[in-house]
Parts: structure tokens; C-alpha cells; sequence
């Protein structure tokens, strides 16, 4: 049993009845095995139902949990109320994002990046279904496998200075996703997510402070990424000057 | 109010219902398909799938012996022709998977790599390492925004069917972001809402899994197939249920007791091979049998006084050190990380506890095997139908295969039903939901004493003691007492947040309506059904009886509590027999 408190300074804000954010102080259990998301859980059911957020999996795998915790862009249901008590816990809503009501806060533009990037399998060649698998050696789905592991949970963009100042940049995970079919050795799409990857929105507005990969909780290295499309963009630029030059860097 | 007019529409957006909005979006590029989900899709809980999803690929497997694993591991109850189907479909919807970019894990040659799994004679799981729903999810969720056909309604909660003239040709939608409800109309509908684990206390599933798409098709009149099979998955972690994947075993992995002794022997699943022995595992024995067996094998052997005690309950141990800490890394990067991260444990180097956790629902919305239930214009598919292709026990890795078969099949059936159907009640329709907004909106402005998470906590505990992994009629009578009570107290329920904007708790209420209706024909079926058979073991009646219970049980809505009937199962070519494992 728990006899002591942690306490959390939440962020409210419900647009349909004023229009100020405020903080709002709540006490709970300190309990050693809990994370941020089950003391957000006790307010909810046992303090204020009014609270607004939201959770899904409570396991870290469908990136619906993302806050600001003391400041920095967290899984709420991985980061445990031990990590930070005696200290309070100031919960807001991921940086950069408008926010819906108190920790909701507006996905519109990323998923709008998602399908920007053309975040698909593009392939190389038609296989039909009677041929099989594609093969692709262990060593071929290495080279992208850990951009395929991010779990959308936009921490990244709560953490990237350039997209605090400038939405229109597509952003560490759509980069990333984006890179991950272009690393893929079953496609071919290379070419047409090079308009958008690299327009002025795209990889060169990347200053390279690599805060991304810092937070990204599922290690995604989404700087990484940007890195490499950039390193594959200037290739083609220096190819395309030279007449034998070849229009396509292979990935 | 706006009508939303699509060609078919989808209630969720995870593995089951992306599968169906591809399978219309591509093949028919001139329909509209609108999918709409509480969750965005790529949150649904299909991503939490760990192991894998099985189908027949390789040289030394075949058909007809992954055909005679599901029905056996059904304890015969599945219906054979939907078994035919399904494992005859189930490689195409794997390949065709991977040539959307799902990076499963390969061969040294390239070709896809496959593991061992519960109840399976041979290895035939796929798996992307230990995240294969994880990735299966992103896969489709991101092979679905290709299609411009596909219209998402993300975090738009279905609260009612409409069913006009004895069809459905719809539902009403309660958007997050504004509280409104409206209809989102089509002359076919495909549920793919996923199962109802949030029932019970102590489960592996996410808290949006409560059970919704089968308390809107019983509310419509359909009836819920076999709800009493709920699957204990024998390896979650105390306290917070997060799943061990059977794949830790499929890998190698074993478990043992308090005294470190691989207690399984014990339990009619055969003889230990040891660990070193290159026949370890041996498929379709000890940790390798099917689920069912395997967390009844915990009970017995919790009553025998050799699991450990623990502050969440009692556990016993999941050994993966002897695989050695390349391959733990290599294959169970997931399992490392979640260990670390929630009980601060290195499988490398230590044991793991684990105890029985509720998992699955075999149960569900009663289709055929086009996804179809007797009422017209609907359809279902995934974890929140039952086309008994489970029975009374799902083996591991099927369920994602499920998916992909049942929800391409459920859309194609549905297209189909839509061109011979096209006709609508508009009006009609969205004189119902404004019904249902004007309804919801006077139940939850009532201002009653009784606390949603007080209900939750009362019901989740009364499944939790009345419908566990053994029962018997007495706990089962209890437990239907109290799911009626609570149903009667719902009334009275109290809600704080009346405003409009990402209300959370609204859904919460209506979630705790959906679960307490899935609750109570889980137990009323239990109750019922006075034998044993696969995942339904009850302790005055220990034996299965083909003569009266070969049968599906079929839950359908009253006023007072369910009416159950009963449907016979397709037995083609495999008679029943007896189990054996080992
Ligand atoms: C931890 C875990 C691991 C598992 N591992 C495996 C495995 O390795 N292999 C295997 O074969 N199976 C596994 N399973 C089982 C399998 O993952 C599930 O059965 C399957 O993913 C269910 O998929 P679904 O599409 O039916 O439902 P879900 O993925 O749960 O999706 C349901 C969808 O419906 C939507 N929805 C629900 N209610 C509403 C509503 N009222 N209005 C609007 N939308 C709604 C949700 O937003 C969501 O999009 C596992 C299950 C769990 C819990
Ligand atoms: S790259 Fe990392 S931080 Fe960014 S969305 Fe993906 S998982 Fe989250
Ligand atoms: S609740 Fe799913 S990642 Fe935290």
C-alpha cells in the first residue's frame, strides 16, 4: 500500500469553457511499479473525470501516450512515477502540436506528412502473388528494419527545434518512414518521394540538432535518416551534372 | 446533421478491417470505402501482437497437417469447411503481405523465415522478430493510405447499427472532436472491431478492447457465437498483464516451478527433452502445447503448492537463458525490452515470472465463412466475429492470419451484397441517429451516483472469480447475479464532463454498456454449457460431451438476459477424437 503521494501539475485546457490553459495540481499514490500513465489513470477514475488524454496499449508499442513530462516529450506508459518523485511531475501535451483539449492534441498534420512522403511500398518489380515472396537477404532487411520500427508517437516532433518553428518541415518520423522504403531492396519509389523529401520543406531544413533521436523511445534514430537521404540527395546532384551520371542513387 | 454516403463501411482500423478497406479499395476503385475507428488505426491493438501468424510455406509442412492442428486444438469445435478455407487462403494473404513491405524475418537464402508454436505440429509462424503485429499493422495502415477510396473517420466511435426494414445500412458515429453523433450510411457494413479482454482484470489486451462491435450486433438482434471460450494465455507478467509472447517458447524457452522443475510433464503434455538436446523444442508437447492445457496445467499445479507467491499473484517461471544472449536479441527483441523496462529484468541473464492472463475471445459476432451474420447487409470479421474457425480454443499465431483471410473475404462478400443492395433510407437513417444523439445526450446529462470505474472494477472483478481459467455452476451463477445487477445499476451512472470537446468519458460509459452486454452472455453461455471442452473447464463437469455439446452456443438478446440456443458444427472429414499432446 501506498503511504505517500506523488504529485502532478496537468496541463487542462477545454476550449468549450475557457479559453486559458491552467494547471491543475492533483495528488496520488505513489506506488513504485506505476508508470505517469496509471497516476494519469487514478485521476481519471478516481479524482476528476474530466481529464482528458490518451492511452491505448500500456505496453509502449501504439505510441497513443506521448506527453511533455517535466519538460521532455515522453511515453506516459513507460516512464514511471519513481523516475521523478519526490520531484512533481508537470504533465502537458506534446509541444508543436495544437492542442484538441488538455493532453489531445491535433495528429491532422502528421498524418498528413505520412501519406506526403508516400509512406509505402513502392516496388521495384511486379511479383504476383503466385511467385512468392520476394527474397531479401537478413542483411538487406537490416538496413532498414530499424526505420520500420517507429511507432508514430510524433515524440520526435515535440522535440525537433524546426518543426517548432516551421510546421511545414516534414519532420523526423515522415523522414524516416520515408527512408525506410527507400533503404528497402523490394522498392522502387525512390524517385517519387524525392519531391517531397527534398523540396524546400524536406531534408535541408534538418539543422542536425538530433534532439529526435534522443527522445524517440523505440531507438528509430530518425536523425540518422535524415543524414542518409541527405547523403543520397547531394550524390544525385553531383550525378546529374555529369553526363554518364546515373539519375538514381541505389539504396 | 450530415450523412457520410460510402459504397461499404468499416467499424475499426486494425489488422481485420485495414485488410477489408484494401481488399475494396484495390479491387474496386470506383466504390467509396469508409473505415470508422476510436482509435487511430495504426493504435489498434493489433499491434501488440508479438509472435507471428501462421501459414503454410515450407517444403516440409503441408496443408491438410496445419488443417488437422487448428481442428484439434479446437477440441472440435471449429467448423471444418471454415478451417479448409482459411489455412488454403492463409499463405497467399501472407505473401501478398509481404509484397505490401512487411519486413518478416529471412533465411540466410532469403526466403521468409517461420518458428514453432503452441499446437502446432510443424513450424509454420511467420514473424517479423517479436513485433509481427506491430509491423503487420503499420503495413496495412500504410498500404491503406495509398488508396484515395479509402475515407478514414479516425477517433469516430460507433455507438448504434442502423438497421431500417430488417437491413443494415449503417451506423451512428460519435465524433471525439465535436460530440456529435451522425450516420455514416452504406448498404453494407463490416464489424472489425476486435475482442472484449477489457472484461476481466487481468488481461494482455488494451483498454480499447471492450467487446463494442458484438454489443452493437446483439443490441441488432444478432447473436454471439461460443462467448464462453475465452483463452488464457499461459505467459503474461504479474501485475500489469503485459504479454511474454508463446514465441519465447516457440524459440526454446521452458518453465518451470518453484523448484525449477518443468512442471508440464505432469499435465498429460509429454516428456521433457532437455534443453541442450537439439529435438528441444519438441513441437506440439510441454511448452509447445496449446494454450488452453497450458494454463489449466498453472491451476493444477498452483493447487499442488509449486508456483511462487507474489505480490500480484502467484506465478511460476519462464527460463530463456540456456538460448543465450544472441539469440534472445536477435529473435525476442521486444521480450528484452519490455522485461527491462516493466519488471526491470534481463532474459538474458534472469527468469521471467509469468502467470495465466485472459488474452483472447474465441467467441463473437456469428458469421459464415464470407464473414456474413444472419442479419442482412452486415458482416463481420477478426477478433470480434466468430466464423469458428477457433472453436474452443484458438491455437497461437492464428488470430493474425484470421485477420488478413476473414477481412478480405468479408469485404469482397460485403462489396457484393452492396451492387445487389443498393437502395437506402437515408432519412430514415439519420432520423436514428439523431435519435441516438438525442438519447445519449439525456442518459449522460442524468446525473446519477455511480462512478463508471466503480462498475468497471465490480465487473472486472466478478468475471475475474466467476469465469477463470476453471468454474463450476455455483461461481458461474454468481457471476451472472452480479453482471445483472450491474447492468440494472448502469441506470444510475454518474458522468462528470459534460463537455463536447474530446470528451473521454462519454466513450468510457459507452464502452462499460458494451462490456457489461459481452460479460453477461460470456457467463450466461458458460453457464450453460455443462461440460468441458478446450478453454471452457468447468469442475462439475469435467469431461467433454460430444452428444449434447458438440455444438456452437449461440447468445441472443432478451429484455431479461440472453436466450442461448445452440447450432451444429461442420464436421466434413476429421471426426472427433480425443486430444493428445505429447
Ligand atoms: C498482446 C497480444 C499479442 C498477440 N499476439 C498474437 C500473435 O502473435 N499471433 C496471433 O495470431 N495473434 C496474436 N494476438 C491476437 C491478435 O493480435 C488479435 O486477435 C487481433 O490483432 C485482433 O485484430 P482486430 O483487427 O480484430 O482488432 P483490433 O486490432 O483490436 O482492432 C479493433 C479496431 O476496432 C476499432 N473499434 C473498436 N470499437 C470501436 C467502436 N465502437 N467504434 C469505432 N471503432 C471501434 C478500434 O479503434 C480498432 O481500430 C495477440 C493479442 C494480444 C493482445
Ligand atoms: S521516430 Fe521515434 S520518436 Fe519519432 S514518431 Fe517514430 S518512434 Fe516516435
Ligand atoms: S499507451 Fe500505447 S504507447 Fe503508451
Amino acid at each position: 500500500m501506498a503511504d505517500e503521494n506523488a504529485i502532478l501539475e496537468v496541463f487542462r485546457y477545454q476550449p468549450d469553457q475557457k479559453s486559458e490553459p491552467t494547471f491543475q495540481r492533483y495528488e496520488v499514490p505513489f506506488h513504485e511499479e506505476w508508470v505517469v500513465l496509471d497516476a494519469l489513470n487514478y485521476i481519471k477514475d478516481h479524482l476528476d473525470g474530466t481529464l482528458s488524454y490518451r492511452w491505448s496499449c500500456r505496453m509502449g508499442i501504439c505510441g497513443s501516450c506521448g506527453m511533455m513530462v517535466n519538460g521532455d516529450p515522453k511515453l506516459t506508459c513507460s516512464v514511471f512515477l519513481r523516475d521523478y518523485h519526490p520531484q512533481v511531475m508537470r504533465v502537458e501535451p506534446l509541444r508543436g502540436f495544437p492542442v484538441i483539449r488538455d493532453l489531445v492534441i491535433d495528429l491532422d498534420d502528421f498524418m498528413n506528412k505520412m501519406t506526403e512522403v508516400k509512406a509505402w511500398m513502392i516496388p521495384k518489380e511486379e511479383r504476383s502473388i503466385e511467385q512468392g515472396e520476394y527474397l531479401q537477404s537478413p542483411a538487406q532487411l537490416a538496413r532498414y528494419r530499424q526505420y520500420s520500427t517507429c511507432i508514430n508517437c510524433t515524440l520526435c516532433y515535440a522535440a525537433c527545434p524546426v518543426y517548432g518553428r516551421h510546421t511545414e518541415f516534414v519532420g523526423p518520423a515522415a523522414i524516416a518512414l520515408a527512408q525506410r522504403y527507400n533503404m528497402d531492396s523490394r522498392d522502387g519509389g525512390y524517385e517519387e518521394r524525392a519531391e517531397t523529401l527534398f523540396d524546400e520543406h524536406g531534408v535541408w531544413m534538418c539543422t542536425f540538432v538530433g534532439d529526435c533521436s534522443r527522445v524517440c523511445p523505440k531507438n528509430v534514430d530518425p536523425a540518422a535518416a535524415i543524414q542518409q537521404a541527405k547523403v543520397s540527395a547531394t550524390k544525385d546532384f553531383y550525378r546529374s551534372l555529369v553526363p554518364w551520371g546515373k539519375r538514381r542513387t541505389e539504396t | 446533421m450530415e450523412v457520410r454516403r460510402h459504397d461499404i463501411v468499416i467499424v475499426g482500423g486494425g489488422g481485420a478491417g485495414l485488410r477489408a478497406a484494401i481488399a475494396a479499395g484495390e479491387q474496386f476503385p470506383d466504390l467509396s470505402i469508409g473505415v470508422v475507428s476510436k482509435l487511430y488505426p495504426m493504435r489498434s491493438h493489433t499491434v501488440a501482437a508479438e509472435g507471428g501468424a501462421a501459414g503454410v510455406i515450407k517444403p516440409n509442412d503441408s496443408i491438410e497437417q496445419h488443417i488437422s492442428d487448428v481442428i484439434s486444438g479446437s477440441d472440435w469445435l471449429a467448423d471444418q469447411d471454415v478451417v479448409e478455407i482459411f489455412v488454403n487462403q492463409a499463405p497467399r494473404e501472407l505473401v501478398q503481405l509481404e509484397h505490401w513491405g512487411c519486413p518478416w524475418s529471412r533465411m540466410p537464402d532469403g526466403s521468409v523465415a517461420v518458428r514453432p508454436f503452441g499446437g502446432m505440429k510443424t513450424e509454420r509462424t511467420w514473424y517479423a522478430a517479436d513485433k509481427t503485429g506491430f509491423h503487420m499493422l503499420h503495413t496495412l495502415f500504410q498500404t491503406a493510405m495509398k488508396y484515395g477510396n479509402v475515407v478514414r473517420y479516425d477517433e469516430n466511435f460507433a455507438v448504434q447499427l442502423l438497421v431500417h426494414e430488417g437491413r443494415c445500412q449503417g451506423v451512428a458515429a460519435l465524433d471525439f472532436r465535436t460530440g456529435e453523433v451522425f450516420p455514416v450510411v452504406a448498404p453494407a457494413v463490416i464489424l472489425c472491431t476486435g475482442g472484449g479482454g477489457r472484461i476481466f482484470a487481468f488481461t494482455t489486451n488494451a483498454v480499447a478492447k471492450t467487446g463494442d462491435g458484438m454489443a452493437l450486433a446483439y443490441r441488432a438482434g444478432v447473436p454471439l457465437k461460443d462467448m464462453e471460450f475465452v483463452q488464457f494465455h499461459p505467459t503474461g507478467l504479474p501485475d500489469t498483464g503485459i504479454l511474454i509472447t508463446e514465441a519465447a517458447r516457440g524459440e526454446g524457452g521452458i518453465l518451470v516451478n518453484k523448484d525449477g522443475y518443468r512442471y508440464l510433464q505432469d499435465y498429460d503434455l509429454g516428456k521433457p527433452v532437455d534443453v541442450n538436446d537439439p529435438e528441444h523444442p519438441r513441437k506440439s508437447t510441454m511448452e509447445l502445447g496449446p494454450r488452453d492445457r497450458l494454463s489449466q496445467a498453472f491451476v493444477k499445479e498452483q493447487a499442488k503448492g509449486g508456483t511462487i507467491q507474489g505480490k500480484f499473484g502467484d506465478y511460476v517461471h519462464l527460463d530463456l537463458r540456456h538460448l543465450g544472449a544472441k539469440r534472445i536479441h536477435e529473435r525476442l527483441p521486444f521480450i528484452v525490452e519490455l522485461c527491462h523496462e516493466y519488471v526491470g529484468l534481463d532474459p538474458v541473464r534472469d527468469l521471467i515470472p509469468v502467470r495465466p492472463v485472459v488474452h483472447y475471445m474465441m467467441g463473437g459476432v456469428h458469421t459464415d465463412l464470407d464473414g456474413a451474420t444472419p442479419l442482412p447487409g452486415l458482416y463481420a470479421a477478426g477478433e470480434c466475429a466468430c466464423a469458428s474457425l477457433n472453436g474452443a480454443n484458438r491455437l497461437g499465431s492464428n488470430s493474425l492470419t484470421e485477420l488478413l483471410v476473414f477481412g478480405a473475404r468479408a469485404a469482397r462478400a460485403a462489396v457484393e451484397f452492396g451492387r445487389q443492395n443498393s437502395a437506402l433510407a437515408t432519412e430514415a437513417l439519420a432520423a436514428q441517429a439523431a435519435d441516438q444523439q438525442r438519447q445519449i445526450q439525456e442518459r449522460f446529462s442524468r446525473r446519477g451516483s455511480e462512478p463508471i470505474a466503480r462498475l468497471r472494477q465490480e465487473l472486472n472483478e466478478a468475471m475475474e472469480v466467476g469465469a477463470a481459467i476453471e468454474r463450476d455452476g455455483e461461481g458461474l451463477q454468481q457471476a451472472c447475479n452480479k453482471v445483472a445487477e450491474l447492468k440494472a445499476r448502469l441506470q444510475d451512472l454518474r458522468l462528470t464532463d459534460h463537455s463536447t470537446t474530446f470528451n473521454t468519458e462519454l466513450p468510457a460509459a459507452l464502452e462499460l454498456e458494451n462490456m457489461i452486454d459481452v460479460a453477461e452472455c460470456v457467463v450466461q453461455s458458460a453457464l450453460a454449457r455443462t461440460e468441458s471442452r478446450g478453454a471452457h473447464q468447468r469442475r462439475d463437469f469435467p469431461k467433454r460431451d460430444d452428444q449434447q455439446f458438440l455444438k456452437h452456443s449461440l447468445a441472443y438478446r432478451t429484455d431479461a438476459e440472453p436466450r442461448i440456443e445452440y447450432c451444429d458444427v461442420t464436421i466434413t472429414k476429421w471426426p472427433p477424437k480425443e486430444r493428445h499432446y505429447g
